[in-house]
């Protein structure tokens, strides 16, 4: 599998530590969050079939995490975004 | 002389005959693409014989006449050789010998080179006389499933008798015991277009690309380009095909950006155009050339791959199919044709398809006479028929050969015909075709499924991986015109995928043939053993008792008969199989389909996939920067992740490690010590927001501490777990360095850089490694601050007052060189840490040795540091396991209240809050002469060791020097309530069962004293 990393170009998967499913939101720092949401964030995934948005960091690299879209079905990676700037615009949104 | 020149003085003896080289009785008066002029010499079994440059083994072999090469794997019959090609499942052969002997090479790919040794396999005492062969009397027992039959009962006859009894009945050959000397290495390297194997469809598809000046990588197995231009007679634009090859091959290597990888098999397809291959660099010489290594394993990365691996012929099933002397018709036509060999005297040919009537053409042109031509079909072609005649061949239709007769060597045929006619054909040499197989296997590698074609009896690919084109026989198009023009067409289409403009140029072309074909999958009312896999002594009798039991998958088929499970993965036997199994249970091929291929497709020696990373240098090895300095000194090493640490630093008379480890703890606590604790992660933070953003990765604070100043800081995970601790300093209002274990470093800032960056990206702080940018030293002990004095310049401060305990700060030492010290402390005396670019780490080792002589300055490795924290009850690796959390290594208070961190919520949660959770607590045996082992459990005095009366752990232990007994960390239920309390520490892997006394873990000044003074 191959990533395009937006740093260092296209680059083998071994350079890269997988994370897992960019998709859950972490609760508010500071706020008053209730267990079952905790542990919803901290360990409840889907497993979907298709295309997954997913963190991955390019440990052998740039050393920058990335949110990957990846079909997990078929391997093919779509695309490579820094995970901050991915962060940043939904933390925009509405 | 060389070993040729000696062998023809020993014939010359023995033969009286002057000069004469070792004959080759079979090798043809011309032809081939073999060095007539230079001659070979070579063992077999410790003969000697002859052959030239160009020859495998097998065409060597069969030049001399050899004919039996080996037995099989159950029955130990006699086997000769069927292929000419990496699909060869009997000529097998130990290549080399010591540590370079190599078993289960194919002889028909094994290059030959002078001074070549091979011995056969899988026999006892001898090829010729074969004790074992005594299996096929017992073949009745022998059948399929025997393994799981006969050894069911008892269990434990399985390890005692049957095991050791199959081990040495059935093995494949004898691996090397010492270690390679050769040495293996890995590549990456990119193309436009890759395309597996340079057969004429395969030339035509990288000329057209290579043209264009797209980027072409060519990989072919063998060692000549050609594929089967080598093997048949052909014409390609009105020239011999060998000729056209060359020609392509000239103009392939005069292109600049067309690299052209022989001997190199591609084995694996993987995701996103990535290739496997195994470049045989050295394997057809001796001994590897200086700085060569044996093997290269090849990653390509493509953006497209064109597919020209060609087909494999399939053998007919028939009783006796097995003997010496029965071949691949395609095979004949490889020896004759491009070794110039001729693989018998007298030949007949069973073939169920137009093909191979070539080879009756070929065997005739050759001088070898040919009795028959043998063809199921009721009906044959005429032009089939007139090219038989033509050679003298006896053409018998609507026949069938039922029985190969003879045992090390093929005397003749049984045949039947459609009318009930028996007729015996006398030939040392069968050639037989079952047809065409496409070589799909890296076309599944992606999850792709062969389809079947019942046109023309074969799986063709089905979906192949994205960016992949099949092409000629490996697609099912076996005619030679057609695979030239596929060629041509798939290799401009890639350049021009890959933004390359294809000038347009005419496509090779080659003569009409016909590959009609009509399936025989066994021939029926055959006699004696059919065999479907030769390599794994698979019959037609034992797929159909694999049905009889209910093995009808083709998944279960291949486990309950190892059908295709030997090394050559079943090559020649796969389809055969299948098909039998969809005869025996009614159903169409294509209903019963294939089992998936995986990679390998073919097998590849561990040592490629390990490249350069073997015994040390299996991962990289870090050196701190005293390294050197301690080497000189003798220090013995240890391995703590991928650093070498200094462990001790033994002196001459010292009896043991203990006696050294007691004596530096001795020194520290008395005197001064110093230790190289570079390789603690070191991690640099700034930005406005950097308190912020370590309140929130740190349960404690660090908002409120002053610059200037250092603190113990503990980390947990999203789940409140324990994930890492250290000590971070404010060196400046937004500036902290933080300290991380060893072992986490490399996982915390990944842990950081995941918080900055996706969970609070809009805080505004920069964290970077800095682990190597600084040499550390810890300088411990009483007398540390008078060294120290030595070297500091003297704007630093070192009094108690301008630099307390837990102070940090920046300055300079020896003179200019700048330097950060932090006064904190893990051994428990007055210590520092003094960190320098690590360029100076080795100099500033040096310097204290000087500076502190007069003090007796002592360097401790890492044992002494460990005693010297379990002394003072600090956790470190054991504790911090990754199950414990911040209250289970008595550190609960450090979660702070007054805000958020990771972590917080989830530490909350009543499992990991529960009072009865294990808890840190020191322990000392009663009887203070016992040793203590780590990983030893906690049982109340007098209960039985059984799980539920388990109560925690012994985690850390060490011999106190300060005490002069052995002392403990541990994590005991509810420890801290039961100071005082006696519990046994029970290990039933050592024996041990001692008493031990539960106490603070802190052994050594519990008070803090020393570190304040």
């Amino acid at each position: 599998m191959r990533i395009p990393c937006p740093h260092c170009g296209e680059r083998g998967f071994q350079e890269f530590a997988y994370y897992g499913d960019a998709g859950p939101k972490r609760p508010a720092h500071g706020g008053d969050t209730g267990e079952d949401v905790w542990f919803d964030y901290v360990y409840l995934r889907d497993n979907p079939a298709g295309p997954h948005e997913e963190l991955w960091y390019h440990a052998a690299g740039c050393r920058t995490w990335l949110v990957v879209t990846r079909n997990t079905l078929t391997h093919e990676v779509a695309g490579a975004r820094p995970a901050r700037d991915v962060a940043l615009e939904r933390s925009a949104a509405p | 002389m060389n070993v040729a020149g000696r062998i023809v003085a020993r014939e010359a003896n023995g033969r009286s005959s002057a000069a004469t080289l070792p004959t080759q009785p079979f090798r043809l008066a011309a032809g081939g693409l073999v060095d007539r002029s230079r001659t070979l010499a070579f063992t077999f079994d410790g003969k000697r014989y002859a052959g030239h440059p160009g020859d495998t083994l097998a065409a060597a072999l069969l030049a001399n006449g050899v004919r039996l090469v080996g037995r099989s794997f159950k029955y130990h019959r006699p086997r000769g050789i069927l292929s000419a090609g990496v699909e060869e499942p009997n000529a097998l052969a130990e290549l080399r010998s010591g540590a370079r002997r190599e078993p289960n090479t194919r002889m028909t790919t094994a290059e030959l080179y002078d001074g070549l040794q091979a011995a056969s396999q899988n026999r006892f005492p001898s090829l010729a006389f074969d004790l074992r062969a005594v299996n096929s009397l017992l073949s009745p027992l022998l059948v399929t499933g025997f393994y799981y039959k006969t050894f069911m009962w008892p269990s434990s006859f399985w390890e005692k008798v049957y095991e050791p009894l199959i081990r040495r009945a059935a093995g494949l050959g004898r691996a090397a015991t010492g270690a390679d000397p050769d040495h293996y290495e890995k590549s990456t390297t990119f193309c436009d277009l890759l395309v597996i194997g340079a057969g004429p469809a395969g030339l035509a598809a990288a000329l057209a690309a290579g043209r264009s000046g797209a980027r072409v990588i060519v990989c072919e197995e063998d060692f000549l380009l050609g594929g089967r231009a080598l093997a048949d007679r052909r014409r390609v634009e009105g020239r011999p095909a060998a000729s056209w090859v060359t020609e392509a091959e000239a103009e392939l290597e005069s292109l600049p950006e067309v690299r052209i990888f022989r001997r190199t098999a591609v084995f694996g397809a993987y995701d996103g155009g990535t290739y496997a291959a195994l470049e045989r660099v050295a394997d057809h010489l001796p001994v590897p050339p200086a700085h060569q290594p044996r093997q290269r394993l090849w990653r390509i990365v493509a953006q497209r791959a064109v597919l020209a691996a060609g087909a494999i012929e399939r053998p007919l099933v028939f009783g006796g199919n097995d003997r010496p002397g029965v071949m691949l018709a395609g095979a004949v036509r490889s020896y004759l044709n491009r070794f110039g060999v001729a693989p018998g005297s007298r030949a007949a040919v069973f073939s169920n398809n137009d093909d191979a009537v070539r080879t009756v053409a070929d065997l005739a042109a050759a001088g070898v006479p040919v009795s028959a031509y043998i063809d199921p079909r009721p009906q044959i072609p005429a032009a089939v028929r007139q090219v038989a005649e033509r050679a003298g061949a006896r053409v018998l239709t609507g026949a069938v050969v039922q029985r190969a007769v003879g045992w090390e060597k093929l005397l003749y045929v049984r045949v039947a015909n459609d009318t009930g006619q028996e007729f015996v054909v006398n030939c040392d040499l069968l050639a037989i075709s079952g047809g065409w197989s496409p070589t799909v296997h890296l076309t599944s590698h992606a999850g792709g499924r062969p389809q079947w074609r019942e046109d023309i009896a074969a799986f063709v690919p089905g979906t192949p991986p994205p960016g992949m084109t099949v092409i000629g026989a490996a697609a099912g198009d076996l005619a030679l015109a057609d695979g030239l023009a596929a060629g041509a067409r798939a290799g401009a289409q890639a350049a021009r995928d890959c933004g390359f403009s294809v000038a347009d140029a005419p496509v090779p072309f080659a003569d009409a043939e016909s590959t009609v074909i009509a399936p025989l999958w066994r021939v029926r009312n055959a006699t004696g053993k059919a065999f479907v896999d030769f390599q794994n002594d698979v019959t037609a009798t034992d797929i159909r008792i694999a049905e009889q039991e209910g093995f009808r998958s083709v998944e279960h088929l291949k486990r309950y008969t190892t059908l295709g499970m030997a090394t050559d993965q079943g090559k020649t036997a796969n389809i055969n199989g299948l098909a039998l199994m969809a005869e025996y249970t009614a159903r169409s091929i294509a209903e019963t389909g294939t089992t998936r291929f995986r990679p390998p497709t073919t097998s590849v020696a561990i040592a490629a996939f390990a490249g350069q990373h073997r015994g040390r240098e299996f991962r990289p090895t870090r050196l701190p920067p005293t390294h050197a300095w301690a080497q000189e000194l003798g220090a013995d090493f240890v391995e703590t992740g991928e650093w070498l640490r200094a462990q001790q630093f033994s002196r001459p008379g010292e009896p043991d490690w203990l006696a050294t480890v007691s004596r530096e703890v001795n020194a520290v606590r008395n005197g001064v010590g110093f230790c190289d604790v570079s390789t603690l992660g070191k991690i640099d933070i700034q930005g406005a927001d950097a308190a912020e953003f370590l309140d929130r990765v740190y349960a404690n604070l660090f908002s409120t501490l002053p610059v200037g100043r250092a603190r113990y800081g503990l980390m947990l995970r999203e789940d409140g777990l324990v994930m890492d601790d250290g000590t971070t300093s404010r060196l400046g209002e937004t500036h902290y360095a933080m300290t991380t274990t060893t072992a986490n470093a490399a996982r915390v800032l990944q842990h950081l850089a995941l918080c900055r960056e996706w969970l609070w990206p809009s805080l505004d702080v920069q964290i970077v490694p800095v682990t190597e940018q600084w040499a550390q030293l810890s300088i411990a002990g009483p007398k540390a601050r008078a060294v120290l004095q030595a070297i500091v310049d003297p704007a630093f401060d070192l009094s108690n007052q301008a630099f307390p305990f837990m102070a940090a700060g920046a300055g300079t030492v020896c003179g200019g060189v700048a330097a950060r010290l932090f006064r904190i402390s893990f051994s428990g005396e007055l210590a520092y840490e003094l960190a320098v670019p690590a360029r100076f780490g080795d100099a500033l080792a040096r310097r204290l040795m000087q500076v502190g002589n007069d003090f007796g300055i002592t360097p401790y490795g890492t044992e002494a540091l460990g005693v010297m924290r379990i002394e003072k009850g600090h956790p470190a690796g054991p504790e911090l396991n990754g199950q414990t959390t911040a209250g289970d290594i008595g550190l609960g208070r450090l979660l702070s209240k007054k805000k958020d961190f990771i972590g917080r919520a989830m530490a909350a949660r009543p499992g990991l809050t529960d009072p009865n959770r294990p808890t840190l607590v020191g322990l000392r045996p009663l009887d203070r002469a016992a040793r203590l082992r780590a990983g030893a459990h906690f049982l109340p005095r007098d209960a039985a060791a059984t799980a539920a009366n388990d109560q925690g752990h012994m985690t850390s232990v060490a011999f106190s020097p300060t005490l002069g007994h052995w002392i403990g960390l541990g994590l005991l239920a509810r420890g801290p309530q039961r100071l005082g309390e006696v519990v046994r520490a029970h290990d039933p892997v050592r024996d041990g069962d001692v008493l031990v006394e539960v106490t603070s873990p802190v052994f050594v000044d519990p008070q803090g004293v020393r570190l304040h003074v």
